[in-house]
C-alpha cells in the first residue's frame, strides 16, 4: 500500500511538472488585545492588497502570493514566537507593526538573511543600511515625524518658533521615547522650550498629565501615543479647552479610532502622516471589484479608506513593489528572502509609478539605497474634520530636517554597530 | 497663597475624583469576595462586557453579526433603532443578571467546596472567555458611549476658585457625576445589606456558608444575586470609564487600578473600597505632582501599589477588612 501511494505521488509530480511556490508575505497582526482597534484595519488592508494582486494580476510576476497570519496581540514575546513559527513558511519580508518586536527581531532577521520592513516605526537608526543590512524603515521614521511636526509648526509661525512652549506627551515605552532626543536637538536650533510628559501603559487615566499641561499653558502639544492613550488624551485636551488645532500627533495617534470617541470636540486635531487618507484613489475601485464584491476581503469592507487600512494597503504595496524589483534584479520570479532584501534596497517609488498602481499622491516619492534604508523622510499633515468625520491632508509631503536627524542616525547606528560587533559597509 | 499650594489643592481634589472612579471598580470585587470568598479576576472584563452590551443595545447593533454574516452570507449589522440610554441600561442590567445566572450554573456551582485558588483560576478563565465572547458578540472596534453625562470643566468651580485664588480649578463634570453616583451606590448597597431580607441573607452567607445553609438560605440564589449586583456595579464603572475613553478592550485593564484600592481598603468592606479609592487617588496624584517631575514622571501606576504595600505592612487585612484569626 505504501509503495502504491509513493508511486502515485511521484507520478503526479512528474505529470504536473515543476511547481512554483507562492510568494509568502507573512502578516504579524494583532486582532486581539488593547491595540486591536488599530491592528485589525492594518491587517485587513495588508491582506486585501495581496488578494487584489492575485485576483487581478495573477500574483506578482506570475507567481501567486499568500499572506499567512500570526496573532501577536502587540506582545513582544508573542511577536518573536510568530516570527519563529512563520520562518518555515519562506516569508519574504516581515512587518512586525510594533517597535518592541522590531528591536527583538533585528539580530534575528540579520542572522537569518530575511529582510524586515518597519514602515513608520521601529529603530529609527535602522535607516543606516550599512549597519542594519536587513532592516528597512522607508518612507519615514519617528524622527522624521518629529521633525515634520516642528517644520509644520515653524511654517505656522512664519518660520519663528523662538520662545514658543511645546510639550511632548508620550507613551512611556521605547516607541514613545524615540522623538525626545530629536525634539531636544531641534529645540536648540529653533529656540523653542520643550517639556516632556510620559503616560504609562495603557493610558486610561491621564488627569495628572493634563492638569500639568493646563498649568504650563504650552503653545503646542505633540503626542506620541498609541491605543487608548490617544482617545483619552484627545478627550482630556478638549476637557481643559486646549485648542485642538494646536494639538498634533504622530501617525500612530492620527486615525479615526483615536478621534471618533471624543466626538465633535476632536474637530481640528492634527496628525502627521506618510500615507494618503480617504478612499479617493483608483486602487480602491479595483479592491471593491476584485476583493470586496468577490467576497474575498479580509474584513467586512467597512474599513476601506480609514487611516490604518490605508497604511496596511500602503505597506503591502511597498512590499509588492520591492518583490517586483527583486524579480527584475535577479531575473527569476520565484525569489528568496535574500533576493527580496536586494529588491528592497533598490526600490524606487516615483509619483509616476504610484499613479500607475492606482495610488496617485498616496505617499511620498523616495529612493532606497544601501546607505539609506529609510527614504527621504517626507511627511505630510492631516487634520480631523469632525463634521464630515474624515481626515484631510492639509499639507504636501515635505522633507524632514536631515541636518539634525542624520547626525543622530549616524551616532545611534555606530553605537549599535559597536555593541553588536558589526562592520559597517554595503553588501 | 503660593502658586504651588494652589496647584496642589487642585491636584488633591482631582485625586479624590479619580479615587471615586477606582472605587467604583473595586466595589464589584468586594461584593463578590464578601459573599463567596472568590477574588473575581473577571471584574474588569465584566465592566468591558457591560459597556459593550450597553452600546450594542443602544445603537441597535445585531449581536454576533460578523459570525452570522460569515456563516450565512447575510449582511446584518443593525436593527435600525436607537434606544434611550435608560432603556438600554435596563436591558444591559438584565443581560448582566442572565450572565450571573449562567456563571453560577455552569461554573461555580460545580466548584463548591474547592480551594480558593481553584475558584480564582476559574475567574481567570471566565475573564478570558468573556473578553473573546464580547469581541465576537459586539466586535472589537472602539465604540463611542454617550448616555448624556456631562463632560469637561465645571464652569462654576472654575469661576469660584478663580475669584478666591486667582486660578480656576479644573474639575471634570463627569467626575462630579461619578462621585454622586458612587455615593448613591454605596448608600444603597449598605441599606440593602443591612435592612432587607436578601441583604441579611447575603451577610449570613458571607459569614458562614454552612450555617447559612442550615437555616434554609438558598446559596445559589444569593450567589446569583451577588454576581448580579457586581455586574450592575461593573456596568456603572463601564459607563463612567467608557464615557471617558470610548468602549474598547483597554477598559478591562481598569481592574489594575482597583487592586491597590482593595489591598488598602480591605477585600470585605464596601466603605473600605471608597476610602481606599480616595487614599489611592489622592496619594498617586499628589506624588506625581510633587515628586514625578524629579524622577521623570509616570509614577502613578507603581506608586499606587507602593502606597498599598505600606498600608499592608502595618495592617494586612486592609484598613476596613476583617482580621483573620485562625486558632489551632
Amino acid at each position: 500500500m505504501k509503495k502504491t501511494l509513493a508511486t502515485m505521488a511521484l507520478a503526479a509530480t512528474m505529470v504536473a511538472g515543476p511547481v512554483m511556490a507562492d510568494l509568502v508575505f507573512p502578516s504579524m497582526s494583532y486582532r486581539t488585545g488593547p491595540y486591536a482597534a488599530g491592528g485589525i484595519p492594518f491587517a485587513d488592508g495588508y491582506a486585501d492588497y495581496f488578494t487584489l494582486l492575485n485576483e487581478r494580476d495573477g500574483g506578482i510576476g506570475g507567481v501567486m502570493t499568500q499572506v499567512p497570519e500570526c496573532e501577536t496581540a502587540y506582545n513582544t514575546e508573542k511577536g518573536v514566537e510568530c516570527y519563529e513559527s512563520l520562518k518555515g513558511s519562506g516569508g519574504l519580508v516581515y512587518q512586525p507593526m510594533s517597535t518592541g518586536i522590531t528591536y527583538q527581531l533585528i539580530p534575528k532577521v540579520t542572522a537569518d538573511d530575511i529582510p524586515m520592513l518597519t514602515t513608520g516605526l521601529g529603530r529609527t537608526s535602522a535607516k543606516n543600511g550599512k549597519v542594519f543590512s536587513h532592516v528597512f524603515n522607508f518612507p519615514a521614521n519617528y524622527w522624521d515625524g518629529a521633525s515634520g511636526v516642528i517644520n509644520y509648526l515653524s511654517g505656522e509661525n512664519a518660520g519663528d518658533l523662538k520662545g514658543k512652549k511645546i510639550t511632548l506627551i508620550y507613551h512611556n515605552s521605547a516607541y514613545g521615547k524615540e522623538p525626545i532626543r530629536t525634539l531636544e536637538n531641534l529645540s536648540v536650533k529653533h529656540g523653542y522650550e520643550l517639556k516632556t510628559i510620559p503616560v504609562d501603559h495603557p493610558g486610561q487615566e491621564q488627569k495628572s498629565q493634563w492638569l500639568q499641561i493646563r498649568r504650563d499653558k504650552p503653545d503646542y502639544v505633540v503626542m506620541y501615543g498609541w491605543g487608548v492613550m490617544n482617545q483619552v488624551a484627545i478627550q482630556e485636551a478638549a476637557n481643559i479647552r486646549f485648542p485642538m488645532e494646536n494639538f498634533i500627533g504622530i501617525w500612530w495617534s492620527g486615525s479615526e479610532v483615536d478621534v471618533l470617541p471624543a466626538g465633535d470636540v476632536a474637530d481640528g486635531y492634527k496628525a502627521v502622516t506618510f500615507n494618503g487618507v480617504g478612499r479617493d484613489f483608483p486602487v480602491y475601485d479595483d479592491i471593491q471589484k476584485y476583493v470586496v464584491d468577490a467576497g474575498k476581503a479580509a474584513g467586512n469592507g467597512n474599513q476601506i479608506g480609514t487611516v490604518m487600512y490605508n497604511r496596511g494597503i500602503y505597506a503591502a504595496m511597498l512590499a509588492a513593489e520591492s518583490a517586483k524589483t527583486a524579480q527584475e534584479i535577479h531575473g527569476v520570479a520565484d525569489i528568496t528572502p535574500s533576493m527580496m532584501r536586494d529588491g528592497m534596497e533598490a526600490l524606487e517609488m516615483t509619483e509616476e509609478k504610484m499613479t500607475s498602481l492606482g495610488f496617485p499622491n498616496f505617499g511620498p516619492a523616495f529612493k532606497v539605497s544601501c546607505e539609506n534604508h529609510g527614504g527621504d523622510g517626507l511627511v505630510g499633515v492631516t487634520q480631523w474634520d469632525a463634521t464630515a468625520k474624515e481626515w484631510k491632508l492639509i499639507s504636501g509631503f515635505a522633507p524632514s530636517d536631515a541636518e539634525v536627524i542624520q547626525p543622530l542616525i549616524d551616532e545611534d547606528s555606530a553605537a549599535y554597530a559597536k555593541e553588536a560587533g558589526i562592520e559597517a559597509g554595503c553588501k | 497663597m503660593s502658586d504651588q499650594l494652589v496647584y496642589a489643592m487642585e491636584v488633591f481634589l482631582n485625586g479624590l475624583m479619580a479615587g471615586v472612579l477606582y472605587a467604583l471598580v473595586a466595589l464589584g470585587f468586594v461584593l463578590i469576595y464578601k459573599a463567596s470568598g472568590i477574588f473575581n479576576y473577571a471584574q474588569g472584563v465584566m465592566a468591558l462586557f457591560a459597556a459593550l452590551t450597553l452600546v450594542g443595545i443602544m445603537d441597535g447593533q445585531v449581536p454576533f453579526a460578523h459570525l452570522i454574516n460569515a456563516m450565512f452570507g447575510t449582511e446584518l449589522h443593525h436593527f435600525g433603532w436607537h434606544l434611550p440610554a435608560v432603556v438600554a441600561i435596563l436591558g444591559t442590567a438584565a443581560v448582566m443578571v442572565l450572565l450571573s445566572w449562567m456563571v453560577q450554573k455552569f461554573v461555580f456551582r460545580h466548584l463548591v467546596g474547592q480551594e480558593p485558588i481553584i475558584l480564582f483560576m476559574a475567574t481567570i478563565g471566565l475573564a478570558y472567555f468573556l473578553e473573546g465572547f464580547g469581541d465576537i458578540m459586539w466586535g472589537s472596534d472602539i465604540k463611542k458611549l454617550d448616555v448624556g453625562l456631562p463632560q469637561g470643566i465645571n464652569a462654576w468651580i472654575d469661576n469660584v476658585t478663580f475669584n478666591i485664588f486667582d486660578y480656576g480649578f479644573f474639575i471634570d463634570n463627569l467626575d462630579i457625576v461619578a462621585t454622586v453616583i458612587a455615593a448613591i451606590l454605596v448608600f444603597s448597597l449598605v441599606l440593602f445589606s443591612q435592612y432587607t431580607k436578601q441583604g441579611r441573607a447575603m451577610r449570613a452567607v458571607a459569614d458562614d456558608h454552612q450555617a447559612a445553609l442550615s437555616v434554609g438560605i438558598n446559596l445559589n440564589f444569593i450567589w446569583v444575586m451577588v454576581w448580579s449586583l457586581a455586574g450592575f456595579v461593573a456596568l456603572v464603572a463601564g459607563i463612567m470609564w467608557g464615557t471617558k475613553s470610548g468602549v474598547q478592550f483597554s477598559l478591562s485593564l481598569i481592574a489594575l487600578k482597583a487592586l491597590p484600592v482593595l489591598m488598602l481598603g480591605g477585600f470585605t468592606s464596601i466603605p473600605g473600597a471608597i476610602v481606599g479609592g480616595l487614599i489611592i487617588g489622592v496619594g498617586e496624584k499628589l506624588f506625581e505632582f510633587a515628586i514625578g517631575p524629579m524622577v521623570g514622571g509616570a509614577t502613578e501606576n507603581w506608586f499606587a501599589y507602593v502606597l498599598a504595600l505600606i498600608f499592608l505592612v502595618f495592617r494586612p487585612q486592609g484598613l476596613f477588612g476583617e482580621k483573620i484569626i485562625e486558632r489551632v
